[in-house]
């Protein structure tokens, strides 16, 4: 489509049209359209459940053969990972901008350190779902009164959340601990783990490396119903919602009512996120949820492909790993502390606003529309050539 | 009676500031649909330049001059260098580009400045006028600041009413194909809009600065107050840009003079406004053009 | 764990039978340096710590560390501890909690320190200390007043305070008022966190019925006109402040803007009239210059100011400065640093030659409160206390400088009473390297 203009004209308002080579990454063919080849089932389901376990034991051997340092930062990358799962949902597949998640996140994670705060906790599990509800019940509020919300309207609106919602854990401060924060208790690992570790590895099983399980369990459930999600009658609806609004309202589709599913959907995996990152860093404070993590979130989704869920891991691993490796790199370039801090979020900048010019769909979206390209172009030479042979 | 007073002119004179700097995001918008988040940093970039002036000797007023005139250029060659490939394309990508730019400027603000709180002075006291026997929060600062917004609204509206180029950018604004038919450098106007829009902000970074501590995300708040003051006025309006920047300050000035801890409520008091004005004119108090669909 | 620990011990009680010279000078005689737990190796001992390098707690705290460090280059230019060099490596915190929590991780996991020293902040260090304590990790000599780091040694074990506390701050604060402004109107100033809140309830001890208003700032948030302008509204004619420099700095502004008075009086911690100086002298060209706004404020003090050039300790951590420092001059902040560094120096010496984690903590509590120092009062750590210095100087702030306007008295947190100091001041040892036995528990 872009390239019938001409260049003269591209020079003028951003229009309302939908952004289709941006969220090529949501853009995967659901099972059925796959002919052949794969080796995996064909139908969604058993597939997802086959890449489940794949993955599960890919991240049992990672994480035991990676240093405690290494463990605490594959918990970082898996609650990012969390939130930008649901956030590449919203955005990617059905085109709704939100710059509040770290509101959202800051929901769940305030949760989780009241319920843990108790005298007797609550096992995990079910405070890791309180952190989902709590978060699923603001991200309806905040779904609503966004359905109607478009463009710089809704990122407006969100990014007032992202600002002010932590605004009410510092005047609630009796509750929520104010500006200090809630310190968070570390929920101790059961005695199943740690023979678990002594059986695969014989490493010890320290406080880090449990949570830094917990955070890759909740990573994998979220990314599974994600991906059932997406591939489901339900992601077309949202793909349809963001592509075609008129001809989705003329077939019926009440477009507000699917806005504020995906909105849930993402805020619910941003109070898990949240939950996820309360006890990691054993402390929610609103310092923590600051404007700059929501910014980070949707750099991750950008890099990583609008619409992918692998593309918001990738993004994921990105914003954790890169900034030490960029900060020694500016060490080395003669830069003191402080100065090479600042090197990451810079790169970060300059690469969002280069992906967007020249690389719109992001990593794993531009991977897929090379594919696509290339398979169509093989199809249409294969054509012409039986055109030609058959013309004689 | 008293604190009501100097609670009000605190309300007015931060009002004012939002005002301005709704103005700059309106004015662009209204020329290229994009929202720019980047305003807030480029405009502390500039402040930065005028400090580094300062602290080398140069009186204020030269500073403020030079930070005037590199907010003009950088706002222009931003817009030709950065925002013209995403100009035709979807919302979302222009949206992430200026937020890329956003977080890249602050840093490189960061790098060559450094992080540290700077003072930042102000070319009038800060002592607040005698009035009937007590100080009322009316400092000559903030009559500059008043007068210096007011100044440059009137100067913008002169612009776009009474000069040629003013209405070659209007028509631009309004209809692309229509002024290039009529001979308007389109892509020149968008530049120069870019450009005044940027002195706009980097005059009221100045103002905010002015009397107080800057350091590189010391613009902040301003991005998000603003941003929600030019949404409360409508997008499409420049009357709904002040109207909403002053309503804004005032609110949040009461919020934060009446109600008991009122300062940690401020950015809830922000949030609430503009959901209420939402919910009741999706597209904020002044707009008036209804949604197109395809 | 304990094993190795039990090994060393005996093994270093083994090594002890030799004697030693002290810490500042070449190796000990009679046993070798080991690796002796995380973070030692022969010839180098790793600390870590966190501060404020950037934002609204920067100006001032910054400095600390390079005063820090410049103390630790010069004793490692005359052999360290036992031999040892110590490497200290800290990292920017924001003053933001989060970020504390993150950086004091990658200290602990990755940099894999011997000890934490002077983690700085009374929000950003409770963050942390519960992972320091759960990890074993001494942590010793907070840069805070905090009751958090020593009331509770059954709790925090490895935490350890270092300045006055701000509750017993508070306290002093509040029997000089009651003593010499007893009709005083009082407001306080505080920051909205237990830095604020244990100075509120030291000084409720002394004058509860005088104080008119209290009123709370958040860090990050600039504007605290409302407050200032609540407290001259509620009549305070005496304003007590339990905040940061930045916001002495902007209380000042408010107050002038409103045409606001009173008498001030900060906290230690606010308080270095020429770093408030430095930041109040650019806002109004001419009107505002240096720390004019701050003249005639009152402060404590339990540390020399640099403003006393014939300290003993004022002039031989300037000669430290001169020859180990950075950029910049000698400044409170930098001696508040190296006076943390020769506690530390010495904590370390009485660890002994092939110092444990546990052994550290146990020497602190055994011998620490014998030690003497710049600080003017001793310290007061014990099997049941871990708190840091007891007394405290009222100063009034004179120019740059200070007068002192009340000696040095002490207490304890709780009910204990207020009390004379009758020691000396301690002379520094040469090179001011202090030379402290192996404790031998």
């Amino acid at each position: 489509m872009s390239d019938l203009q001409s260049p003269a004209s591209a020079a003028g308002k951003a229009t309302d049209e939908a952004p289709t080579e941006s969220t090529a990454g949501a853009n995967a063919p659901s099972a059925t359209a796959k002919a052949g080849r794969s080796f995996l089932p064909q139908s969604t389901l058993p597939r997802h459940l086959l890449v489940l376990a794949l993955s599960a034991v890919f991240a049992v051997v990672l994480l035991e053969v990676s240093s405690p340092y290494q463990n605490s930062q594959i918990a970082t990358l898996s609650y990012y990972a969390i939130a930008a799962g649901g956030l590449t949902v919203l955005t990617g597949m059905n085109g709704q901008i939100s710059l509040g998640h770290g509101a959202l996140m800051a929901a769940g994670a305030y949760t989780t350190a009241l319920f843990l705060d108790a005298d007797e906790p609550l096992p995990l599990p079910l405070i890791l779902l309180a952190s989902v509800v709590v978060a699923t019940a603001v991200g309806a509020l905040v779904g609503v009164a966004a359905a109607r919300l478009h463009g710089p309207y809704l990122a407006g609106a969100t990014l007032a959340l992202a600002v002010g919602l932590p605004g009410l854990a510092i005047y609630f401060h009796d509750i929520f601990g104010g500006e200090q924060g809630m310190r968070v208790r570390a929920p101790q690992a059961p005695d199943a783990f740690e023979s678990f570790i002594e059986t695969v590895s014989g490493n010890a099983a320290s406080s880090t490396k449990w949570l830094a399980y917990v955070g890759v369990i909740c990573l994998l459930i979220t990314y599974f119903f994600l991906a059932n999600l997406v591939r489901s009658r339900i992601g077309r609806t949202w793909r349809a919602v963001r592509d075609q609004e008129v001809a989705a309202e003329l077939a019926g589709i009440n477009l507000g009512a699917w806005r504020v599913l995906a909105f849930v959907v993402s805020a619910a995996a941003a109070g898990l996120a949240g939950g996820v990152l309360a006890i990691v860093v054993r402390l929610a404070a609103p310092s923590g949820f600051t404007l700059v993590l929501s910014l980070a979130l949707l750099t991750a989704i950008v890099i990583g492909g609008l619409g992918s869920l692998l593309g918001a891991l990738l993004g994921s691993a990105l914003l954790v790993f890169l900034p030490p490796f960029v900060t020694n790199l500016g060490a080395d370039f003669g830069l003191n502390g402080t100065e090479a801090a600042q090197l990451a979020p810079f790169v970060y900048g300059v690469v969002l606003i280069v992906a967007m010019i020249f690389a719109p769909a992001g990593f794993v979206g531009t991977i897929r529309l090379r594919r696509m390209t290339a398979k169509a172009k093989r199809a249409s030479a294969a054509q012409a050539k039986a055109a030609g042979s058959n013309g004689g | 009676m008293d604190y009501f007073v100097n609670v009000t002119l605190t309300g007015l004179t931060q009002g004012m500031i939002y005002s301005a700097f709704a103005l700059a995001l309106v004015l662009i918008w209204r020329s290229t649909r994009i929202v720019n988040f980047a305003q807030g940093s480029m405009a502390a970039a500039t402040t930065f330049i005028a400090l580094a002036l300062i602290q080398a000797g140069q009186s204020y007023w030269v500073a403020l001059i030079v930070a005037l005139l590199s907010g003009f250029l950088l706002g222009a060659v931003v817009e030709r260098v950065i925002i013209r490939p995403v100009e035709g394309g979807p919302e979302l990508n222009a949206v992430i580009v200026t937020l890329g730019l956003f977080v890249a400027i602050q840093a490189l603000i960061a790098i060559v400045f450094g992080s540290s709180f700077q003072s930042f002075p102000t070319p009038f006291g800060v002592r607040g006028f005698e009035v009937g026997g007590s100080t009322i929060p009316l400092t000559p600062t903030s009559l500059y600041v008043i007068g210096s917004v007011l100044i440059t609204m009137a100067l913008l509206v002169a612009l776009f009413r009474f000069t040629r180029i003013g209405l070659a950018m209007r028509a631009s604004a309004f209809s692309q194909e229509v002024a290039r038919l009529l001979g308007v450098k389109v892509g020149g106007m968008l530049t120069l809009g870019w450009g005044l829009a940027a002195v706009v902000g980097s005059l009221s970074g100045l103002l905010i600065a002015g009397g107080g501590f800057v350091y590189p995300a010391y613009m902040d708040s301003l991005i998000v107050f603003g941003f929600v003051a030019a949404i409360i006025g409508g997008l499409d309006s420049p009357v709904g840009a002040i109207v909403g920047g002053l309503i804004l300050g005032l609110a949040l000035s009461y919020v934060n003079g009446y109600v008991e801890r009122g300062s940690a409520l401020v950015s809830v008091a922000a949030l609430v406004i503009l959901i209420v004005v939402l919910l009741v004119r999706p597209g904020g108090l002044f707009s008036s053009t209804t949604a197109r669909r395809a | 764990m304990t094993a190795i620990a039990a090994a060393t011990v005996a093994s270093t009680l083994a090594a002890c039978g030799g004697g030693d010279d002290g810490g500042g000078s070449s190796s000990a005689e009679g046993g070798e340096n080991e690796a002796s737990d995380t973070g030692v190796t022969a010839d180098s001992i790793k600390l870590g710590a966190h501060y404020p390098l950037t934002g609204v707690a920067a100006p001032g705290y910054s400095e600390i560390p390079t005063g820090v460090k410049a103390y630790f280059d010069c004793l490692n230019q005359e052999g360290g501890v036992y031999g040892r060099d110590i490497e200290f490596i800290f990292k920017d915190d924001a003053y933001n909690p989060s970020q504390t929590s993150q950086v004091t991780n990658e200290l602990v996991l990755e940099e894999e320190i011997f000890a934490m020293m002077s983690g700085l902040g009374t929000p950003t260090h409770s963050a942390v200390v519960d992972f320091l304590n759960d990890e074993g990790v001494p942590d010793l000599f907070v840069s805070s007043g905090s009751l958090m780091w020593g009331d509770d040694p059954e709790t925090y074990p490895m935490s350890f305070g270092w300045q006055t506390d701000y509750e017993s701050e508070g306290k002093i604060i509040g029997e000089y008022i009651a003593n010499e402004f007893p009709d005083a109107k009082v407001g306080l100033f505080l920051q909205d966190d237990d830095f604020g809140e244990d100075g509120e309830s030291g000084i409720r001890q002394y004058i509860d019925d005088q104080i008119v208003a209290a009123e709370r700032y958040t860090p990050g948030n600039t504007n605290v006109g409302p407050q200032i302008a609540a407290l001259k509204a509620a009549g305070a004619d005496f304003v007590v402040g339990f905040n940061v420099p930045s916001y002495t700095a902007l209380s000042q502004l408010t107050a002038l803007q409103l045409g606001y008075d009173p008498q001030w009086f900060y906290s230690n911690v606010g308080s270095d009239p020429n770093l408030v100086g430095g930041l109040l002298n650019r806002f109004s060209e001419g009107k505002v210059t240096d720390a004019a706004l701050l003249d005639g404020a009152l402060t404590t003090g339990y540390l020399p100011t640099v403003d006393m050039t014939d300290n003993p300790w004022i002039t031989e951590f300037s000669r430290i400065w001169d020859e180990c420092g950075g950029e910049g001059e000698l400044t409170n902040y930098r001696v508040y640093g190296m006076s943390q560094a020769y506690t530390m120096t010495q904590a370390l010496q009485a660890a002994g030659q092939n110092p444990t984690r546990e052994g550290l903590v146990e020497a602190v509590e055994a011998v620490g409160s014998e030690w003497e120092g710049p600080v003017f009062a001793p310290f007061r750590y014990s099997e049941d206390s871990h708190m840091g210095t007891s007394g405290m100087t009222i100063e009034r702030v004179v120019g740059n400088g200070s007068e002192e306007v009340q000696p040095v008295r002490i207490t304890d947190i709780g009910d204990a009473e207020i009390e004379e100091f009758g020691g000396e001041a301690a002379t520094p040892p040469a090179n001011a390297i202090p030379d402290e036995e192996a404790y031998e528990g």
